[in-house]
């Protein structure tokens, strides 16, 4: 089945924001084998200028992760998620994530183009602070393997 | 002095089954591709495959750990072009080699990378812009 091309600009929210843990970023930090004390170390974080410890750029997905997912799966669109296959993904950022952010995601659905027998289901995803300010921008795409409409 | 031409200090790391199963905790990915030997042969993959996300994640690292705060990384992105097995046991030895493609006025650096699994491109158009510091430039 192909993706239904109406969803293109669908908008997904966030319905409360994501609180930034200390401990989530260092667990996430430790996940990439990364043991830079700014991820880790309020005191180090707060010598280099920042309110605290910041985030791994990566761990952006993890914050817009529940409005990605709502989108990826909403039965609307009709992608087969074990058809699915991440291929591109871009982190913007106008400053870092830190711990003590309280941040609000959304993901919009940007494009859905057919390379040969298969889709790409293009997204933008943005992360807002709690002044309002976007602070990251997230672009990524998946690839939907065969399902181009005959 | 940084400019075009520069190198990074080039980053291997293995990547194992513990690895996989760490990421997906810390990410909240639970994709069964991930750990269930399987699901992944249910894919037609050869066996467990790495997160693309741990990928891109491990690789920045060449990038961060040359410019010292990660915070000056304004943009980041990559094309996933080749999954990368991750055998029970030995696992994936990933390599990273950086070079700075060019740096704007205001010293921000243009960082391409070449991520390798086993001799083949894991990640394609992969690069990073990094910024110079607030007081100063980029003095790795």
């Amino acid at each position: 089945m192909s993706l239904n091309r109406e969803l293109l600009g669908r908008r997904y929210e966030s319905r409360e924001p994501y609180e930034v843990a200390l401990v989530k970023v260092r667990e996430f930090a430790r996940a990439l084998g990364d043991e830079n004390p700014l991820y880790h170390d309020p005191a180090a974080a707060r010598r280099a200028g920042y309110p605290h410890v910041i985030a791994p750029p990566t761990f952006a997905v993890v914050v817009a992760q529940a409005e990605r997912l709502a989108m990826l799966r909403d039965p609307e669109l009709g992608l087969d998620p074990a058809r699915m296959l991440h291929t591109e993904q871009r982190f913007r950022y106008r400053r870092p994530i830190f711990a003590g952010d309280a941040l609000l995601a959304t993901a919009e659905i940007v494009d859905i183009s057919v390379r040969g027998q298969h889709e790409v289901l293009a997204w933008r995803q943005e992360l807002a602070a709690a002044d309002g300010d976007v602070i990251c921008t997230l672009d990524g795409s998946v690839f939907s393997r065969g399902t181009a409409p005959a | 002095m940084i400019e075009a031409g520069t190198r990074l200090p080039p980053l291997e790391t293995r990547l194992t089954r513990l690895d996989l199963v760490r990421y997906a905790g810390a990410s909240g990915d639970f994709n069964p591709i991930h750990w269930s030997e399987s699901a992944a042969a249910t894919a037609r993959l050869p066996t467990v495959i790495a997160h693309g996300m741990l990928t891109m994640g491990v690789a920045l690292r060449a990038v961060t750990e040359w410019c010292g705060d990660p915070g000056l990384v304004v943009d980041y992105g990559v094309r996933f072009s080749r999954v990368v097995p991750v055998p029970d046991g030995e696992g994936a030895l990933i390599r990273v080699d950086g070079a700075v493609a060019h740096v704007d006025d205001d010293g921000t650096a243009h960082v391409e990378l070449s991520v390798t699994h086993a001799g083949d491109e894991v990640l394609t158009r992969a690069y990073a812009v990094v910024r110079p510091p607030r007081d100063g430039r980029l003095e790795p």
